[in-house]
């Protein structure tokens, strides 16, 4: 068999190389005996055989080594000796090898981590069967998913183009097991969610479609394995077990699979229990409200054959019919569809074209190094280039020395891929394990996966083969002729490839630096802007009263028994009430109509005004101003008129002006007439610091009761102190009430979440740039200076100036960084634009950014190039000049 | 020394080889004055060429090798045709004629 010879073979030549080289040695040598015996059998004397032998064999080393490059697996044979003769230079050259490992590392490792979070966040698709065929439905007009219950059902039981369709939303409630009652948060489902995502029980059962008979009737928990394995010990026998939940019972029937944690991908919730029990769950039940868009999202395979486009007809058709049919409630409803994982487009694009953003500048990170390790080799390359002379002078092919270059290229970039590749598991091991909200679990998978690998290879092989690339058209144009014989290349050309790859790299790092002092700025600002409200010195406690079983008639004595027994804390300066404190993440909001209104369909209203409902002296607590008019007293009850206060931009927006608005009218969807007793600054409002100026509403809580309760208590005492005096107030007034006190700041780290970390993540790039600057910019100005020592030592002689000196040596380099920072800079204000919709106010066009780069960019020159420069001023010229 | 002597053509060497080792075993000299002798001394193979080409073909099982003593008692390394050497060389004798004689007709033309 042939192949089998030839496998054979193979590992024979792997193996065994030494035998099969002793081998063709003897056959060589014994071929060149018989040659000799020939001639003097032919009547040469002996030493004319001899010589006539070895002219016909023409060079035994020459004949062996073609023998060994016709064997199979030669290529592989020699790769390895190319890699062990990279290795030994490496070796002999350890500063070179380290900065370029490092520099690689570095880069490969930012683009590793930025990939594995696009990779997790947007590529990955959902852990349930056949995810490509998930869609959740969104509206048009806002790109949000959330659609109201009733809507949600006809959507379900009209459209022909889905196998199934289910919904969920988010909630808290109070789970008792027995013990003590704790805060759990709960995935409220559509009976059929489990059967329409295809997953089956990990223990026990699902509840089903079937298992739905109207409000509260389907008193069923199923746990998520980790909420099993974290409270309940792993015990099998939970499952039958009854447990009470907002203090009804319900009994648990199955455990979810582990690695099923609900549709939403950032979020790890702890217990599934059906919609159709929201009012157990959330204490007030809108199954049969239309307009309130409570249902987070809506969700379904698509049919076998069905199209997107298709599906998006039929839903419209659905939508048309709502529209037709309670005129009152819907207007034109035009649907899309959307991946399920980041709730929807308007919260999935911000995130997307972030981390898109911070890909681009992972690229250029590694661009940089990778034009930074370039224009290394070249110079080492030139450095060698007397070596590579006298292998092509002794018969090397120009190829052969290009491959051994490219060999070293290549093991330095795979070396600092997997140390890159490394560093990045590590970090990313640590930001999957990180809660950046202490109340809300967090489940981020970023976990590296195959496709990491597969894009850190690559990546590691294209900057090897892009860094090897730079010095190629030097080693071709070697004249080993000419080097041999004059010592060193002199170049008559005034920009080499190697200025214009430091150019691009300097201009790279200040694309680099401007964005993260953008970023850094923005953020800056973003902290000590005006909210609309005081964070400092105020506590904020989240109560649920819902989950300690509070109904609607006992919920407004226990709030006001609340605020009451906070007044008493000595230190306590004012005490107020608001349903959602602003800047949550989570915010409630109404339709409103201007008084003449008569016809109150969607279309016709005036605006979407943010809805507080706030206790007399919340305006107090918060640190709001109120600009005209008056607050609420506790007279502002259900007996008396409605009424409201508004904000600025309600004012101008709803009555056109700021003057006159008080005791003006306007009218909520269901027609009450509210008038408007007062006017407050206008605020930041819904989780983005980076938002227009939002109509707001304040409603009395005595007349706008709701049930979400949180208490802001103004102090001028420690947060410690005051938060455990809070807590024993509060647990004097109900034990059983789950609360979680912390101070606003802390509050509002998750508002803040989204820029803290694009500032974080654009410093650590903006911190890596300037690192290969200074390492390029080093490298260049030390290479110019060694090259030039004897022009320089001559100059010196000939008595040029410490000045005339530096500008000799280092002129070129300084021009270039002038050159590429001024590119960098404009690109990096057009670059930052991008980033406007996250950072709050980030505006290149900021005086301080734009000296703050400039600076940044000559202190990285000045740094880079001093070594050099000192180099360069204590040249000896007797000393350089004998020694040549 | 003659300037007869061409280079061989590019693939016609294995062939060539394979149809020297016909009428027996032979070491490398003894393949490279066979060829010369099969074709009245119009190719010389150098050993630069031969050798590779041995080497080559034996990895491909064509032809085997063996340690011997030659006609001066000296040790040499000897290549004989395998089986599927002997079918190799049909393919390539056919592949040959159908080549030689498109050449033929080509310059006829």
């Amino acid at each position: 068999m042939p192949l089998l010879v030839e496998v054979r073979s193979f590992l024979r030549n792997l193996f065994s190389s030494r035998r099969v080289d002793g081998d063709l040695d003897r056959e060589i040598h014994s071929h060149l005996e018989m040659l000799i015996d020939e001639n003097i059998r032919a009547g040469m004397p002996p030493k004319e055989a001899q010589r006539a032998a070895r002219i016909e064999l023409g060079g035994s080393e020459q004949v062996k080594e073609q023998v060994r490059e016709a064997r199979i697996g030669n290529w592989l044979h020699s790769v390895l000796s190319d890699c062990r003769y990279g290795i030994r230079q490496l070796r002999k050259n350890p500063g070179f090898a380290a900065a370029a490992v490092v520099t690689l590392a570095v880069a490969i490792g930012a683009n590793a981590v930025v990939f594995s979070a696009l990779n997790a966040l947007i590529l990955r698709p959902l852990n349930v069967p056949q995810a490509q065929s998930l869609y959740a439905t969104e509206r048009t007009s806002d790109m949000w998913s959330y659609e109201s219950y009733p809507n949600y059902l006809d959507l379900r039981d009209r459209n022909r183009s889905f196998d199934g369709l289910a919904a969920y939303t988010i909630s808290q409630a109070g789970l008792d097991t027995g013990e003590n009652p704790s805060r759990a948060w709960v995935v409220e489902v559509s009976g059929n969610y489990f059967d329409v995502l295809g997953i089956q029980p990990y223990l026990g059962r699902f509840f089903h479609g079937s298992d739905e008979h109207g409000p509260n009737s389907a008193p069923y928990i199923v746990l998520t394995y980790a909420y099993w394995h974290s409270h309940f010990q792993d015990d099998r026998g939970v499952v039958g077990r009854t447990v009470q939940l907002n203090k009804h019972p319900f009994t648990v029937v199955g455990v979810a699979p582990p690695e099923f944690h609900g549709t939403l991908l950032i979020f790890s919730p702890d217990l599934f229990v059906p919609i159709v029990d929201q009012e157990q769950v959330d204490g007030e039940n809108l199954l049969n409200d239309r307009r309130d868009r409570w249902v987070m999202s809506a969700m379904g395979h698509l049919k076998a054959g069905v199209t997107p486009a298709q599906a998006i007809a039929d839903l419209n058709s659905i939508g048309s019919y709502l529209k037709k049919s309670y005129p009152k409630d819907e207007d034109q409803m035009t649907f899309s569809l959307a991946r399920p994982s980041l709730v929807s487009d308007i919260t999935g694009r911000p995130v997307r074209a972030f981390l898109a953003g911070l890909m681009l500048l992972a690229g250029l990170i590694l661009l940089a190094a990778c034009a930074n390790l370039g224009s290394l080799f070249a110079a080492r390359a030139a450095d060698r280039s007397r070596e590579v002379a006298l292998r092509l002078a002794l018969g090397a092919s120009r190829l052969r020395i290009l491959r051994q270059l490219f060999t070293e290229a290549m093991l330095i970039s795979l070396i600092g891929g997997a140390a890159g590749l490394w560093g990045s598991v590590v970090l990313l091991h640590w930001l999957s394990a990180w809660r950046p909200f202490p109340q809300f679990p967090m489940n981020v998978p970023v976990n590296p996966d195959a496709n990491v690998y597969g894009v850190a290879l690559l990546l590691a092989l294209a900057s090897g083969f892009l860094s090897g690339a730079v010095p190629v058209r030097q080693v071709l144009s070697t004249d080993p002729y000419e080097i041999v014989k004059s010592g060193s290349i002199s170049r008559g050309r005034r920009v080499t490839v190697r200025d214009l790859l430091l150019a691009v790299q300097i201009a790279i790092c200040a694309v680099l630096v401007t964005s993260s002092m953008v970023a850094v700025r923005g953020l800056a600002r973003s902290l000590h802007s005006h909210f609309g409200f005081e964070p400092r010195n105020a506590m904020l406690v989240d109560t649920a009263l819902n989950m300690a079983g509070y109904g609607v008639d006992r919920v407004p004595t226990m709030q006001r028994r609340m605020i009451d027994a906070m007044e008493t804390i000595p230190g306590v300066t004012s005490v107020g009430l608001v349903s959602i404190p602003p800047l949550h993440m989570g915010w409630n909001s109404s339709k409103v109509f201007t008084d003449e209104t008569t016809d109150l369909r969607p279309s016709n209203a005036a605006a979407e005004a943010i809805m507080y409902n706030i206790s007399p002296e919340y305006f107090h607590a918060a640190g709001t101003a109120l600009l005209a008019g008056r607050d609420f007293t506790w007279h502002d009850d259900k007996n008396a008129p409605r009424i409201a206060v508004v904000n600025w931009e309600f004012a101008s927006r709803i009555f056109g002006s700021t003057t006159d608005t008080m005791g003006r009218y306007y009218k909520m969807p269901n027609g009450t007439r509210i008038q408007v007793v007062g006017i407050v600054e206008d605020g930041k409002y819904t989780a983005n610091l980076t938002e227009d100026p939002q109509p707001a509403m304040f409603l009395p809580i005595l007349q706008s009761p709701s049930n979400e309760t949180y208490l802001v208590v103004r102090s001028n005492r420690d947060p410690q102190q005051i938060a455990a005096a809070m807590r024993s107030k509060l647990r004097d007034l109900d034990a059983g009430l789950p609360s979680f006190i912390q101070t606003w700041n802390e509050e509002m780290n998750g508002a803040l979440f989204a820029s803290r970390m694009a500032t974080a993540s654009l410093g650590i790039l903006g911190v890596m740039g300037a690192m290969l600057s200074i390492t390029g910019i080093f490298g260049m100005a030390a290479y110019s200076v060694t090259k030039r020592l004897k022009e320089l030592g001559i100059r010196m002689a000939l008595g040029a100036q410490r000045k005339e000196v530096l500008q000799a040596a280092l002129g070129r380099a300084f021009k270039l960084l002038a050159l590429g920072s001024a590119a960098g800079l404009l690109l990096g204000i057009v670059a930052t634009r991008v980033l406007a919709f996250i950072v709050y106010q980030a505006t290149p066009r900021d005086p301080l950014v734009l000296t703050g780069v400039v600076v940044v960019m000559a202190l990285l020159g000045l740094l880079a190039t001093w070594i050099p420069a000192q180099r360069a001023l204590s040249i000896d010229p007797a000393m350089l000049l004998r020694e040549e | 020394m003659q300037a007869e002597q061409t280079t061989i053509l590019q693939g016609t060497l294995d062939m060539l080889i394979l149809k020297s080792l016909v009428a027996g075993e032979m070491h490398g000299l003894g393949v490279s004055r066979r060829i010369e002798q099969l074709t009245g001394g119009t190719f010389s193979v150098k050993p630069g060429s031969l050798f590779p080409a041995l080497h080559r073909m034996e990895e491909e099982g064509w032809i085997s090798a063996f340690w011997g003593d030659s006609e001066n008692n000296r040790r040499a390394k000897y290549y004989r045709l395998t089986k599927a050497g002997r079918k190799q060389l049909e393919v390539e004798t056919r592949r040959w004629g159908r080549i030689s004689w498109a050449i033929a007709q080509a310059l006829e033309a």
